[in-house]
């Protein structure tokens, strides 16, 4: 029998950015919040601080601020018909851990969702037909616009200190800026980062080809900023240790330098790490949950009674829960019935790098966010039917590391090692620039999440089980980008290039790192039948659950999700404190 | 050239024969010729038997419970149920014991263009080693380049001179006057976590 701990009014669980969000906006609510944190603390002076910081082996190969397999993991399968096996060692995504999840090793990359993706089934059948839609496919409307959540991409944008340039401006078109983008309020909160020379050639070559280039929205500031809550950000001083690396300057937007230093000095919050949520107690009804049970550092069973429990894990760990608690009808792939696990989708990406001899890029100096970028193949840009896909990418240019381990590529032909090898990292580091292609990847009736039948983790629990693959569809996406970065390489004219790219023949890899934006499982929508969680993220059926993250994707944005994760967080916050709280009951 | 340093060394995982293996290997993987250094010079195979003594050798971070299935399709990743320290230790025995029978000496004793040549076999999985030790070359590999350039605290990139021969400046962690699109080249030499300049 758990021991029982005193009833507090909210339990997060998880403490990255979302679960930061919501600490701080119910903190401010008036509500008693206690958030539990499975990994380690993490604080910027003791745990991300220079020089220790500056460890390629340490953080950026040995994983070190990612959650180890060994403590949790998940199996993987390419169908039905296949037996998934664990991922025992961290390659394809790296799930964070610890205080600040993500946010503390994230690049910053800070995208809103286009108001088409946010509506994506509608508008495809109102623009192109039934007719494009692939069978299999199951892309859905989130369930809330643009227009809606508007005001909360601007509060995340705002807390965070954006570095970027508005392309669109209440309907105006903006020089500079991205003028495919939905029409946002105000400009970021901090002019752009400076632009690097790759960045400088691909904006010219794309201006050039009558593309529309502009500087990525950047979570790494331009300049001294102080947010909302009180918290004081630097600028980026360019380090080239940002993406699986705490920033050593306060330069880089995470939970620790844009919330927690003023979450923590809240009497009504309080935090325990190396507290692992083991499921959501449901009441006897099933129609609320009573709270939470963990296990603590001690390996203690705990049942901590709440009112009101928010999901704020990682993606799939948040749909893990939902399952081992019996909240939501799990998904069969077979019937295509239930909701818990549906739709888990990916990102399709894809690159080339290209070989200057005469040109220096000084590739370690780099920000997380440092790239120019052309959305003229948006999703809202192209015309699915005559391309025979549904989808889309950003094409860009960035420079953000050059740690030497990881970032040396190599032109084509170059051997792996021996003579040749010591020969070309000579003559190509420093001397090489990459175009790369950051796409949406679609849901797909046998992508999603599950409860496998073999495997379980440390604590006897049945581990996720991810049955995924790259589809037709995507890989026809990702083939178009491939075109127009290689036409915009020509135009530059390199020493030499060479491509990555999916191909029809791709079958998912899980050893290269690709992306951490695995979405999905939880999906938001405006059925209940179809959707895990209504338009509020809150559980159709447990009213006091709420889900926040990325796993509400009903498929995935061309984009890096966080802006819109922090724009979801904001919106569900909203209406916890501004309706739920007064009547709690199912919002929708 | 002397490498009277790794002459000296008392490995903490490998025995003596399999410390023959891996700088006879680590001398091919990145040979001394040349410009820059090999890997000897760098210190590489100090890094690799730190790292097998340590976390990484012992898969410390990884999902080691069964059932296992190591003949499983390659995309699916790592599926051994050895450590990585227990790869090198099998793999090291079977391609000696290999070498031996079908050139008649040890991989450390065979010359540079024999050792390459079982080097691309082994990369090309030509040589018969069970689906256990499937990953081996690319764990060599790895941890070659790894002991190259990491810093020196693990071991290898001694001096820092792989990081000097590729112009990469080391843990100086602050580039903001260098942050603009001129391309001029950056004058200044690395720094290391613990401070050293080179």
């Amino acid at each position: 029998m758990a021991r029982r701990q005193k009833k507090t009014d909210v339990v997060i669980v998880g403490l990255g950015w979302t679960g930061s969000i919501l600490g701080i906006e119910l903190a401010n609510a008036g509500l008693k919040v206690l958030a539990l944190e499975r990994g380690a603390d993490r604080d910027m002076i003791q745990n991300l601080a220079y020089p220790k910081m500056i460890d390629e082996l340490k953080y950026g190969v040995r994983h070190g601020l990612m959650l180890r397999p060994a403590d949790s993991t998940v199996t993987i399968r390419h169908s039905l018909r296949d037996t998934a096996l664990p991922y025992r060692s961290l390659g394809s995504f790296l799930p964070g851990n610890g205080v600040g999840g993500a946010g503390v090793h994230w690049n910053g990359h800070t995208w809103r969702a286009l108001p088409e993706e946010l509506r994506l089934k509608t508008y495809v059948l109102e623009k192109f037909g039934a007719s494009v839609i692939p069978a299999g496919m199951t892309i859905e409307d989130w369930g809330v616009t643009y227009e809606e959540l508007e005001p909360h991409f601007e509060r995340f944008e705002y807390v965070c200190g954006i570095s970027g340039r508005a392309g669109n401006l209440g309907g105006s078109t903006q020089a500079g800026g991205n003028p495919f983008e939905g029409p946002r309020k105000r400009d970021y909160p901090l002019p752009p980062l400076p632009t690097l020379l790759n960045g400088k050639i691909f904006g010219d070559a794309a201006k050039a080809m009558g593309y529309h280039p502009f500087p990525l929205p950047a979570a790494n500031l331009s300049d001294a900023y102080t947010n909302e809550y009180g918290m004081q950000l630097g600028p980026c001083n360019f380090c080239g240790f940002c993406e699986r690396f705490g920033c050593i300057g306060y330069s880089k937007s995470s939970p620790q330098t844009c919330i927690l230093g003023a979450l923590k000095r809240k009497s009504n919050f309080s935090y325990q790490t190396r507290s692992e949520v083991l499921r959501v107690e449901l009441a006897s009804d099933r129609r609320t949950a009573t709270g939470v049970t963990y296990i603590d550092e001690k390996g203690e069973e705990i049942f901590q009674p709440a009112d009101l429990v928010i999901l704020a894990a990682y993606q799939f760990h948040n749909v893990h829960l939902l399952l081992l608690s019996g909240i939501g009808r799990p998904y069969v792939a077979e019937t295509g019935e239930g909701v818990v696990g549906k739709n888990y989708a990916y990102q399709m990406t894809g690159g080339t790098s290209l070989f200057f001899k005469d040109l220096n890029f000084n590739p370690f100096v780099g920000a997380g966010s440092s790239a120019m970028v052309i959305d003229n193949f948006s999703v809202g840009q192209i015309d699915f039917g005559k391309e025979g896909f549904i989808g889309g990418s950003y094409i860009s240019s960035g420079q953000f590391n050059g740690q030497p381990i990881r970032s040396m590529a190599l032109p084509s032909g170059t051997p792996t090692w021996g003579a040749g090898w010591k020969k070309g990292i000579r003559d190509w580091y420093g001397h090489s620039m990459s175009i790369g292609s950051h796409g949406s990847n679609m849901s797909y009736r046998d992508c999603y999440l599950d409860l496998d039948p073999t495997y379980r983790n440390k604590h006897g629990q049945p581990m996720l089980r991810m049955t995924f693959d790259w589809k037709p569809n995507d890989i026809r996406m990702t083939q178009f980008m491939r075109s127009k970065v290689e036409s915009i390489a020509k135009f530059l004219n390199p020493t030499s290039w060479v491509s990555g790219y999916k191909g029809d023949s791709s079958h998912y890899d899980v050893r290269p790192y690709q992306t951490t934006h695995t979405v999905g499982g939880a999906i938001m929508g405006i059925d209940p039948t179809k959707s895990a969680v209504n338009r509020y993220l809150q559980t159709w059926d447990v009213h006091n659950v709420f889900v926040m993250g990325a796993s509400a994707f009903p498929q995935n944005l061309q984009y890096n999700p966080t802006g819109t994760v922090g724009a979801l967080a904001y919106w569900s916050a909203h209406a916890i404190k501004h309706d739920y709280l007064r009547n709690p009951r199912p919002l929708a | 050239m002397s490498h009277a340093f790794l002459d000296g060394y008392k490995p903490l995982y490998f025995s003596t024969t399999e410390w023959a293996f891996i700088r006879a290997a680590c001398a091919r993987l990145i040979p001394s010729e040349g410009e820059g250094p090999g890997a000897l010079e760098a210190r590489v195979p100090v890094f690799i038997d730190t790292q097998m003594a340590g976390d990484f050798g012992k898969a410390s971070d990884w999902y080691m419970l069964g059932p296992h299935e190591p003949g499983a399709n390659p995309l699916l990743g790592f599926q051994s149920p050895l450590t990585p320290a227990q790869i090198y230790r099998q793999s090291i025995a079977l391609v000696d014991e290999w070498c031996t029978e079908q050139k008649g000496k040890a991989f450390a004793e065979l010359g540079p263009d024999l050792q390459d040549e079982v080097l691309r076999d082994l990369q090309a999985r030509k040589m018969p080693l069970k689906a256990e030790l499937r990953d081996f070359f690319v764990l060599l590999l790895q941890n070659t380049k790894e002991g190259y350039f990491a810093d020196p605290i693990y071991g290898g990139n001694y001096r820092m001179a792989a990081w000097k021969y590729i112009g990469f400046p080391g843990a100086r962690g602050a580039y903001l006057e260098w942050a603009n699109d001129k391309g001029a080249p950056y004058p200044l030499g690395p720094v290391s976590i613990s401070g050293d300049r080179g």
